[in-house]
């Protein structure tokens, strides 16, 4: 892929959605990221691996706009773009969802997904600034339908009363109303029980199958595994490695996460362990 | 936890609507329900005591009486969505009150105009405490607690040597003082009812056209009748007194006004938000720095509000205005009747509600003069409970939730 122009795709035609080249980052004498270069298409979802430290964060907060990198260039769709701030990300069509998830337990769930963009109503209701409910109660069930997103039965109720499950639903749903390309996800299956997490994998195929392209972070390498179409290992705040899902083995991708193959170039998915 | 667990979708009959009822009092959902019943045990324990606690004459002092802290209380219900607090309501009552009395007995100024200065210094208050609070980062206990000192001693500075001046213009003492005609009382009450079950209708067609789910016609029913019934039985007793008191339509009005504000408005859905988780809100776009700083302004009006409406009840303001259990006795208010001590959960109406709480238990032991010692013992006791039983609630919402 170092023989590619910048921001463009292997294959040289089509480049890809989001991309970005050699991003550096660091804390004072702590070296986060060094020359990392990441990749996302539509309709693909990436798997962001790596041990504790190894960079994940800082790199998504990067592509958030939330924290700004030392060096790097960012390509949107082959153009050269500049994120500074989470509002230049969500202009461009980056949606990010935190692994607290950010929803107001005393809110419903129409709220929430709302919460900042509330509809106003339309004739003597705009001049006294009256939320448009009914609308937004529509289009919130639409939105959840879409996704197929079936176990949330009652959208008037609390988040708080959600299981984890839910409001993880409720938090990516949240983040499709902006209309974004890509959505990143941090940590999207942390803490969940197996049947809640299944459907977070499904509702994460539904979003690959719009055509988003969509960045998961995760430690649970079978959640990866079921859900990922490539895998991007990051170690030490370096790429690693990257495999296509299909041509891999659980222990080769662990291998580059730990660095066991020390030595052995690994940033090729040709070399097996 | 509690013994009852929730069954979705199990309540049927009479037993199942029981239990439900029980689960949304354990729970604290029911809203004005547990209040109701506290209410109705307090009215009849002290009817017993002595039967003129329920006379026309005794209810309408009664809500005399309460029309300030319930105008506090609406303030102190919009301080507490935020997560906040405001100690400093009491003193900005009792300042701006001394102001308006000053401008007008002494330097001759339009009541109406004192009144509007008086609104305008409360502003000005909650504009200091707000720029503080989100600028420097303090803990607005500590402002407003250091503040109201400070407000005491202005009062004490604007008053001057006489310490009391007695108010004698029309306008002031009318806010409290003035009643309406039995017809006009019943024209207001029947308004009230009909645009009440319109709106209710209203929003129930239009859920229905957009092909929402809606409630079933018979609790509609129930609920309309329920308030239709409270207003024409609090028609019936006051107009065997001196009619339907001015300033109850007036807090009633404030009330609405403060009720469509934060469950109707993008604003007021904002103020929900930041209570209930402030990072959240900053991540979905909202300034919540600006929302902090416009609820304490208005916290401070409505406190300025009730300033105003304690000095025209009395005729007069004097050095203690604003000042013993008042502050306390806002906050209590709401809390009692439901708005959560911890931000994000609260109606205006629980301001309301939880000002005839209070004040019927002060008027009932005041008709049975009771000792100052029991009367401090049973408010102190009765707040500890009400903030107990919050507290109880939040637990058990917070234990039912499924993880």
């Amino acid at each position: 892929m170092t023989t590619a122009p910048a921001g463009t795709g292997v294959t040289g035609q089509e480049p890809f959605l989001l991309s970005l080249k050699g991003v550096s980052k660091a804390f004072g004498a702590n070296q986060a990221l060094t020359g990392v270069d990441f990749e996302v298409n539509a309709g693909e979802v990436v798997a962001l691996v790596g041990d504790n430290g190894a960079g994940k964060s800082t790199l998504v907060k990067a592509i958030a706009g939330v924290q700004l990198c030392d060096e790097g260039s960012f390509f949107f769709k082959g153009e050269p773009v500049k994120i500074s701030s989470p509002q230049d990300a969500a202009s461009l069509g980056i949606a990010t969802v935190y692994q607290d998830l950010a929803l107001c337990d005393n809110l419903d769930v129409v709220a929430n997904l709302y919460l900042g963009r509330e509809l106003f109503a339309g004739g003597a209701g705009r001049s006294a600034y009256l939320i448009d409910e009914t609308t937004m109660e529509q289009s919130s069930l639409k939105l959840l339908e879409s996704l197929a997103v079936t176990t949330i039965k009652d959208v008037r109720e609390h988040v708080g009363q959600l299981s984890g499950g839910q409001r993880q639903a409720v938090a990516i749903a949240r983040s499709l109303l902006g209309q974004p390309c890509v959505v990143l996800l941090d940590e999207p299956t942390a803490a969940l029980g197996v049947a809640q997490t299944e459907q977070v994998l499904m509702l994460i195929r539904t979003l690959r199958d719009k055509g988003l392209g969509v960045v998961v972070i995760s430690h649970n390498l079978e959640n990866v595994f079921a859900v990922a179409d490539r895998i991007i290992v990051l170690r030490l705040g370096r790429r690693a490695a990257s495999f296509d899902v299909r041509g891999v083995s659980r222990e080769d991708v662990v291998a580059a996460i730990t660095g066991a193959e020390f030595g052995i170039r690994i940033d090729n998915p040709e070399v097996t362990a | 936890m509690s013994a009852e667990r929730k069954e979705p979708g199990a309540a049927r009959g009479i037993g199942g609507m029981l239990r439900e009822v029980g689960r949304k009092l354990a729970q604290g959902e029911a809203g004005p329900l547990l209040v109701l019943l506290m209410v109705a045990a307090i009215w009849t324990f002290f009817q017993f005591q002595n039967d003129r606690f329920l006379s026309p004459i005794n209810l309408t002092n009664l809500m005399l009486q309460q029309a300030a802290v319930a105008t506090i209380s609406i303030g102190v219900v919009l301080i507490l969505l935020l997560g906040e607090i405001d100690l400093s309501v009491g003193a900005v009552s009792g300042l701006s009150a001394s102001v308006m009395a000053v401008l007008i007995v002494n330097r001759g100024v339009a009541p109406v105009l004192a009144v509007c200065v008086a609104l305008g210094l409360g502003a000005t208050i909650g504009l200091f405490n707000g720029f503080m609070i989100t600028r420097f980062r303090i803990p607005s206990f500590v402002v407003t607690l250091a503040g109201s000192l400070a407000w005491v001693g202005f009062q004490l500075l604007v008053l001057g040597e006489t310490g009391t001046i007695n108010l004698s213009d029309n306008f002031v003492i009318g806010l409290t003082y003035t009643f309406l005609s039995p017809l006009v009382g019943w024209i207001v009450v029947v308004l009230a009812i009909v645009a009440t079950l319109g709106f209710a209708l209203l929003g129930r067609a239009r859920r229905k056209a957009a092909g929402l789910q809606v409630g079933s016609l018979n609790g509609l029913a129930f609920r309309i009748s329920a308030i239709a019934a409270a207003f024409i039985a609090l028609i019936l007793v006051v107009n065997q007194d001196r009619g339907l008191p001015l300033v109850m339509c007036i807090v009633f009005a404030l009330a609405l006004g403060i009720a469509y504000l934060t469950e109707r408005t993008r604003f007021g859905r904002h103020i929900f938000a930041v209570g209930g988780n402030a990072e959240a809100a900053r991540r979905a776009g909202i300034k919540i720095d600006h929302v902090r700083i416009i609820i304490f302004m208005l916290g401070s009006t409505f406190a300025a509000a009730g300033g105003v409406l304690a000095s025209s009840r009395l005729m007069a303001v004097n050095q203690s205005s604003g000042s013993s259990d008042l502050l306390l006795m806002a906050i209590a208010g709401p809390v009692i009747a439901g708005t959560s001590l911890f931000g994000g959960r609260g109606t205006a109406w629980s301001a309301l509600l939880g000002a005839v709480v209070i004040g019927s238990i002060a008027n009932g032991m005041n008709l049975l003069a009771f000792d100052s010692s029991v009367k401090y013992i049973v408010t102190g006791t009765v707040l500890i409970a009400a903030v107990t039983i919050e507290s109880l609630t939040r637990m058990r919402r917070q234990g039912e939730q499924r993880v």
